[in-house]
């Protein structure tokens, strides 16, 4: 296949407190088999061979999974691919001579770290509040002593699949998180095992959410629509009915 | 000087300290014999956890809940991201919910046949006996297992076994055991019993009259080097597969934390078990950064086949079924396709050096689903691997529906790590080893879903239990980091950052990475042979010179600087790679993962040779780079299971 000749434009930013800005790169001869990180990668060893630092993007797993990796390409985080995370982004869906913006996830409640590093932990501490089911150690009955209908373990792991990327946040025009907590609390909704703390864990994690700067949902969906694990909007309708039902009671 | 086998100085031999008694009483035994730190002294403890993978961040949870003051130390940005979430087939527990003959001690006797009869076999029958309490747990934190209409829990098969006790959820198993564990963690965290430190590096360990007292870690963000004080140390830091460059590891998955406690003086044991996974993708090009791994789950509907011709290059489905070799299905009919990994992966190296392999390079083999769809359909196809069939193609851009998938072994895990005892205490006073960072329950080949069992068994229900005895029965004065150990410590690691940045050379870090990776690929990959591994041990000693003349390492140490980071592991990598071929040089036999050319059975098998090698091989840093390492042996010995020739036909 022909190899491509790309223009990056790339957000530079020294740390949270200095101003960032755009610089303008040229890469040749990228295989269109490569990973989009394996194309940075490629940037990265040109820059560090002409003596120049390399563009920081934080990334781990590269199969899709951890989460770790971000961006926003060409205005949409993770991409144009529907249901893909950046890592799982082939150069085979970019033209030849094709210009690309990378930036990071924009949110208050996500600062620039460095360049297209962002900082997530408001999501650890999002589900420090509930995201679990407050069961210690050693104090289980055996698995199968409570059955559980297929139907309702399917949902839960539909919920489950939430790999905390952010990308929703970044994608929303309110940087809320409300598909990343809903997807939690559907998850033990489902299940009989979440049934004891279904009312404290919606009104604990919502509060955090409000506390970490995030904004609230009105129903733009963008969030849906840029999650690579396809994590369904029905599950904010779901969180909310959760907690105006834990509100009232 | 290069490390030789004539130069290899043995010292005293190993205790592993084991229970009495009948095996199915040793861990109950045991257990009865620990001593217990009462709940109102447990908060007067600190333990310093790093990692926060299935091992390490159950681990945190578990003594969390049981009262101790628990930092928990993590390399990524957050504990939920730790490589453990990759793992995608399964877990294994003998419950017996099938029906179907399972039992405690059958997935005891798999699992030892399975590592080649190089385990102990306590520790891997405590495993099998922990593994009913791990689905129980998991089930009650919510994990979202498949289950069947009827409301029970669903199993499938892997690799090596005969019977269906593998539990999931979709492919992304160890992402539901993780995010279990994490939120335990988590919940812990706001409980005020667990305080989290993420983006941080373990650099050094640190001993204080002979004991684990503390670590030396560096900020990734901050580039600060910091230092933490514990009374005890928790290594769950994962394997050292990325020592191979290729591997399916996560990018930031390392060696250094295990590899800088090895220089304090921890053992590392059988560093040459180094397990390559029969099913990845293979590689695509010179750039490629990792293999990505398809699940052996895909082995319970997947027939492996190549050509019969050399070089056959006509379209796979225009290869007429009498002209396919399945070769698995021929030679080992009983486990076909679902033979162990190792053999699977010796198989498909085999058959690609006889010059049928497939694919642009030659070295692939095809994973046909064609005749699992005929039987069953697309939707059943569909609902079992979907999403490992979305990954593939994501990646290749072939549809693997219609066309058959092309795969090849690759790094992915490792059976060796720090000796520890059946405690999971190492020879170091009050460091603990769990998961795959240890050595302790997979032998020379560990079974598929078997990993993520381990990690929660160490952290879940083994050091709740021997860590309060640890405690109970050593004086621990109080110390700080003002300590002269914490203070020489942080001033090596930060002259090695300076040396780092100072020596820019020509040569990048990813080079010399590749290069490496690429050396311990050849010779100390799916089959090693003497002169290779000598070859090795003279030629990393160069690579290392070489690497302090030329590498260029940019930027600076006070901010997040990833190419410090790899340069770092990149030194660790090169020391470690030296002693992994030093072992598989000593080792004179094949077994499991170790494949010595030199000794295989006519028909190509693993040829053991119990009467010299019936040991675990731990090696003692010697106090310098250039001294051979000191060889401990620990003998194994075998009252339950009697090692054969591993036979899977």
């Amino acid at each position: 296949m022909k190899k491509l000749n790309l223009t990056l434009r790339i957000w530079r930013q020294r740390n949270a407190n200095s101003p960032g800005k755009f610089e303008t790169y040229q890469v040749r001869d990228i295989s269109p088999e490569m990973s989009f990180l394996e194309m940075l990668d490629v940037l990265n060893e040109e820059l560090t061979k002409k003596g120049e630092e390399p563009i920081e993007f934080d990334n781990d797993c590269r199969e899709g999974i951890c989460g770790m990796c971000s961006l926003v390409i060409n205005g949409i985080p993770h991409g144009k691919l529907h249901r893909t995370a950046t890592c799982q982004l082939h150069m085979r869906h970019f033209k030849d001579g094709e210009t690309i913006t990378i930036e990071p996830f924009r949110a208050k409640a996500f600062p620039v770290i460095k360049d297209l590093v962002v900082d997530r932990s408001a999501f650890d501490r999002i589900i420090a509040k509930g995201g679990y089911i407050s069961v210690n150690t050693g104090s289980a009955p055996d698995a199968n002593a409570i059955p559980v209908p297929k139907e309702a373990a399917d949902a839960a792991m539909d919920a489950a699949e939430c790999i905390g990327c952010g990308a929703c946040v970044a994608a929303c025009p309110n940087a809320s998180a409300s598909l990343f907590v809903a997807a939690k609390v559907s998850q033990y909704t489902f299940l009989p095992q979440g049934q004891p703390e279904r009312k404290r864990r919606v009104l604990r994690m919502v509060e955090q959410m409000d506390r970490e700067g995030f904004g609230n949902c009105s129903n733009h969906g963008e969030c849906e629509a840029v999650c690579p694990k396809g994590i369904s909007i029905m599950n904010i309708a779901r969180m909310r009915r959760e907690y105006i039902k834990a509100s009232f009671s | 000087m290069a490390f030789s086998v004539d130069k290899i100085k043995e010292a005293q031999t190993l205790d592993g300290r084991l229970p009495d008694g009948p095996i199915e009483q040793k861990w109950d035994r045991r257990k009865n014999e620990l001593k217990v730190v009462s709940p109102a002294n447990k908060r007067k403890y600190t333990i310093l956890v790093v990692g926060t993978g299935l091992a390490g961040a159950s681990a945190a949870a578990a003594l969390g809940e049981l009262g101790y003051n628990v930092k928990s130390f993590c390399i990524q940005d957050s504990p939920r991201r730790a490589h453990s979430i990759a793992a995608q087939g399964g877990i294994n527990a003998a419950k017996n919910y099938q029906n179907d003959n399972d039992s405690i001690f059958r997935l005891f006797y798999d699992t030892i046949k399975g590592g080649d009869f190089r385990a102990r076999e306590p520790n891997v029958y405590r495993l099998a006996q922990l593994s009913l309490d791990i689905i129980d747990h998991a089930v009650a934190q919510g994990v979202p297992f498949a289950r069947e209409y009827g409301g029970l829990l669903a199993n499938r098969s892997f690799g090596g076994v005969l019977v269906s006790r593998t539990f999931y959820a979709r492919g992304q198993t160890g992402q539901q055991l993780l995010l279990g564990a994490y939120g335990a963690l988590m919940r812990q965290v706001d409980l005020g019993q667990v305080e989290i430190f993420p983006r941080r590096e373990m650099l050094d360990l640190i001993l204080i009259d002979g004991k684990a007292r503390g670590i030396v870690v560096r900020n990734l963000v901050t580039g600060a080097i910091e230092s933490y004080v514990g009374d005890a140390v928790i290594l769950a830091t994962g394997g050292y597969s990325n020592v191979y460059f290729l591997s399916t590891n996560a990018k930031n998955s390392n060696a250094t934390a295990i590899w800088r406690a090895y220089k304090r003086g921890a053992y590392f044991a059988n560093p040459c078990f180094t397990q390559i996974h029969p099913t990845c993708i293979p590689q695509s090009g010179d750039y490629q950064s990792k293999l990505t791994l398809m699940s052996e789950s895909l082995r319970n509907d997947g027939r492996v086949w190549v050509p019969r011709k050399k070089g056959d290059k006509r379209h796979p489905n225009e290869i007429p079924e009498e002209e396919r070799d399945y070769y698995l299905e021929r030679k080992y009919p009983s486990y076909g396709n679902l033979v162990p990994r190792d053999v699977a992966s010796r198989n498909a190296k085999m058959v690609c050096d006889e010059g049928r392999g497939v694919g642009e390079y030659g070295r692939a083999v095809y994973l046909d689903f064609a005749d699992a769809i005929r039987r069953r359909g697309i939707d059943y196809i569909r609902d079992k691997y979907g999403n490992l069939f979305e990954m593939y193609e994501k990646i290749t851009g072939e549809n693997p529906y219609e066309v058959p998938m092309r795969i090849y072994p690759a790094p992915h895990y490792t059976m060796g790590g720090l000796w520890v005892d059946y405690n999971l205490m190492s020879n170091i006073p009050g460091l603990f080893v769990l998961g795959e960072a240890n050595f302790s329950d997979h032998g020379a080949n560990r079974l598929g879903a078997s990993a993520l069992m381990q990690g929660l068994a160490d952290g879940y229900f083994v050091i709740p239990y021997t860590l309060g005895d640890y405690l109970a029965s050593v004086d621990l004065p109080a110390v700080s980091t003002e300590e002269k150990e914490f203070k020489e410590s942080q001033k090596a690691i930060e002259e090695q950052v300076k040396r780092l940045l100072s020596v820019k050379g020509n040569k990048t870090v990813l080079e010399f990475h590749r290069e490496l990776g690429q050396l311990l690929w050849d010779e100390v990959g799916m089959s090693r042979n003497e002169k290779g591994l000598k070859m090795v041990l003279e030629r990393i000693p160069e690579m290392k010179k070489e690497f302090w003349k030329q590498v260029n390492v940019p930027g600076s140490d006070k901010d997040l600087n990833k190419s410090l980071e790899f340069a770092g592991r990149l030194i660790d990598y090169f020391e470690l790679g030296e002693l992994m071929a030093l072992d598989a040089l000593h080792r004179n036999e094949s077994c499991g993962g170790h494949f010595r050319e030199e000794y295989q059975t006519p028909e190509g098998e693993a040829l053991r040779d119990d009467e010299h090698f019936s040991y675990v091989a731990a090696w003692e840093y010697p106090g310098d780079d250039e001294t051979t390492p000191i060889l401990h042996k620990e003998p194994l010995t075998f009252e339950y299971v009697k090692p054969t020739q591993r036979s899977y036909k």
